[in-house]
């Protein structure tokens, strides 16, 4: 019997951290404008010694444009995969995934509502996308109720159908509004890192990335109890209430701030903890962090994806995670009702 | 302890004196409860007030059909479920009041198996038992493995350790689940319908099992269960339950009266006594084998 070790937990984030390294590096090379290897090294130098202004003018363009896209791609991949990782731990499903649940459009509806009441404030998007999240998985788990007992099928049938209709309005609100700085439909339907935001929004998402991710992380040996049965966990010490209200709130933060940044990018909260488990296992103390950083791996590799296939236009990132991501889903569905 | 004792005779049993010197662990005293679904004034379901007591080593019965309260009373034990009136005490403490660590330190419960989310192996799901005892993220320590191991070999499956848990039989799964509660290390084990998915043969290997780890660990067993004549082998104490009322606290001779289990399960039986004055329960066919039977008007 060997188990898990904290060692283990570090060798298998530093391996992690090292494959991420290598797509930056490639996601800052490819596109437009190729940079070489040397100019590569010599200008993220400079850029990390705070020496912006002696980067050639050429070069300014690309870490212009690609390193804040690279940094949300990081981001809002880490926060969407842990979240999703909670969400399944929490719900006892598989197949929970913040797209799927609807949570994701909750969050976006807020995010839209905020942009058309107080449009100035900054910090009301995230906020208000993180009230909307909050809601649509209170609303989502009432509804995938049956008799009291949390039934997988209704459960994703409930976010489904919430998605669903949150989605439409969204829709609504889109087409009635003329707000200039509202971003477009399919930004907040199918998810965007194009558009760059404001560099302050990178810190707020940094440290609810670190709250969120963070507080979830101190409740994974609980987690790993839940999932074999909450009745069981309860019996083995585990304080289940206070372990399903800070998965629940910190999941919640994670997916507001994703989307209220990104739009709703589906299936990475799915895929991501999912192959994590296949490589790793299925124990949260090492499946958090393992999910945070190839949530941004893959999220970074999907949006380099999305820049660079068809160029020179772009695919909107969250198109390129739904190709990979709803045929996972139908496979493990397929896979459970066997 | 027992209102409705006339005429009990008693019979020393092999295994049930030796708690008899040693103090009492648990004690239920007139601990009853009421549930109000949807905030209703009338109770859907009431127990009422309901005493015993066990010593260690002991192995307690809670015996009673379906819907009889048993459920009820066993979470009362563990301490999930606050008594409506009395106190329900492990020695000493009153088991709701404890926090939910401490209880896990004290209470182990063996429920039937549940379906696991994600596959796991034996000897991980055994280390789930060590979770009372960590700290923050639980990263177990050599000494968590080694209970762990024990508490496998304890049960016989040792070789169990590295199979994964959806691939084993019925029995060892239930071997297994236990083990992970002898890894917590209780005082009291606390086991609801153990014996549901398991063959003849399993139960009888369950329950044995049982037998000992009491006698030789110095647990303070309880079962739930509605199987008679597993009871009647296996306990020290039987609590007979029925429509949510305690009929009758006793030994098995004590308890296993033709008329009163006929009432509660509410099927004709005959009783008898066993070689070793255990009693032995055989339901009488609709055309009479054991004749002398007389079929209670229902």
């Amino acid at each position: 019997m060997r188990p898990l070790t904290l060692k283990r937990v570090l060798w298998t984030s530093a391996a992690l951290l090292a494959v991420l390294f290598g797509v930056v590096i490639v996601a800052m090379k490819v596109g437009a404008y190729r940079i070489s290897f040397a100019d590569l090294a010599l200008n993220l130098g400079r850029l990390i010694l705070g020496r912006r202004a002696h980067i050639p003018s050429d070069y300014q363009v690309a870490f212009g444009y690609r390193l804040p896209r690279i940094e949300l791609s990081i981001l809002v991949g880490a926060a969407l995969s842990v979240a999703g990782a909670g969400f399944q731990a929490l719900l006892r499903n598989p197949l929970a995934d913040p797209y799927v649940l609807g949570v994701s459009s909750g969050g976006a509806l807020g995010a839209i509502v905020a942009l058309i009441l107080l449009p100035h404030f900054l910090l009301a998007t995230p906020l208000a996308a993180f009230v909307g999240a909050i809601a649509t998985i209170a609303a989502v788990y009432f509804l995938g109720r049956r008799k009291g007992q949390l039934d997988s099928t209704t459960l994703l049938l409930a976010g489904i159908i919430s998605a669903s209709f949150l989605s439409a309005m969204i829709i609504f609100l889109m087409t009635n509004t003329s707000g200039s700085n509202l971003r477009g439909m399919p930004f907040w339907l199918m998810g965007d890192l194009s558009t760059p935001l404001p560099e302050a929004m990178h810190w707020v998402l940094l440290a609810g990335l670190i709250i969120g991710v963070g507080a979830i992380y101190t409740t994974a040996a609980d987690l790993n109890l839940i999932t074999t049965g909450e009745r069981e966990a309860m019996h083995l010490g585990v304080e289940v209430t206070r372990v399903k209200l800070v998965v629940y709130i910190s999941a919640s933060l994670l997916t507001g701030l994703a989307v209220s940044m990104s739009g709703a990018i589906g299936y990475v909260g799915l895929l991501v903890p999912h192959v994590m488990r296949m490589i790793f296992g299925p124990d949260y103390r090492i499946l958090i962090p393992a999910s945070a950083i190839g949530g941004a791996i893959a999220l970074l590799a999907a949006d380099t994806l999305a820049r660079t296939v068809m160029f020179p236009t772009e695919l909107p990132v969250g198109a390129v995670t739904a190709m990979a991501g709803a045929p996972l889903f139908i496979y493990l569905l397929r896979r459970r009702l066997r | 302890m027992n209102d409705a004792g006339n005429g009990a005779q008693v019979i020393a049993y092999p295994g049930g004196e030796g708690g008899a010197e040693s103090p009492v662990r648990l004690k239920i005293e007139q601990a009853s409860y009421a549930y109000h679904p949807h905030g209703q004034s009338a109770p859907a379901f009431t127990l009422a007030a309901t005493s015993f007591a066990a010593r260690q080593r002991e192995v307690v019965t809670i015996l009673g059909p379906n819907a009889s309260g048993k459920s009820t009373l066993l979470k009362l034990i563990a301490g999930t479920l606050k008594p409506l009136s009395g106190r329900v005490e492990l020695e000493g403490f009153e088991t709701s009041r404890l926090d939910t660590r401490t209880r896990a330190q004290k209470i182990a419960m063996v429920h039937q198996e549940s379906p696991l989310l994600f596959p796991s192996r034996a000897g991980e799901y055994v280390l789930q038992g060590r979770h009372p005892y960590g700290r923050m993220l639980r990263f177990e320590t050599k000494e968590d493995v080694e209970i762990a191991e024990n508490a496998l070999a304890q049960v016989g499956a040792e070789d169990l350790r590295d199979r994964w848990m959806h691939e084993i039989s019925g029995g060892e799964k239930q071997r297994v689940i236990l083990a992970r509660a002898l890894a917590q290390q209780p005082i009291l084990l606390l086991l609801d319908e153990p014996t549901l998915h398991l063959d003849i043969g399993a139960q009888v290997e369950l329950l044995e099992r049982l037998r000992e780890l009491a006698a030789e660990s110095r647990y303070t067993v309880v079962v739930v269960t509605h199987e008679l004549s597993l009871a009647a082998e296996f306990a020290d104490q039987v609590v007979l339950l029925h429509e949510g009322k305690c009929l009758r606290v006793g030994t098995p001779a004590d308890v296993y009266r033709r008329d009163l289990l006929e009432q509660v399960f509410e099927a004709p039986l005959d009783v008898d006594l066993g070689p070793e004055g255990r009693p032995r329960v055989h339901i009488r066919g609709a055309r009479g084998h054991r004749v002398g039977g007389h079929l209670k008007e229902t």
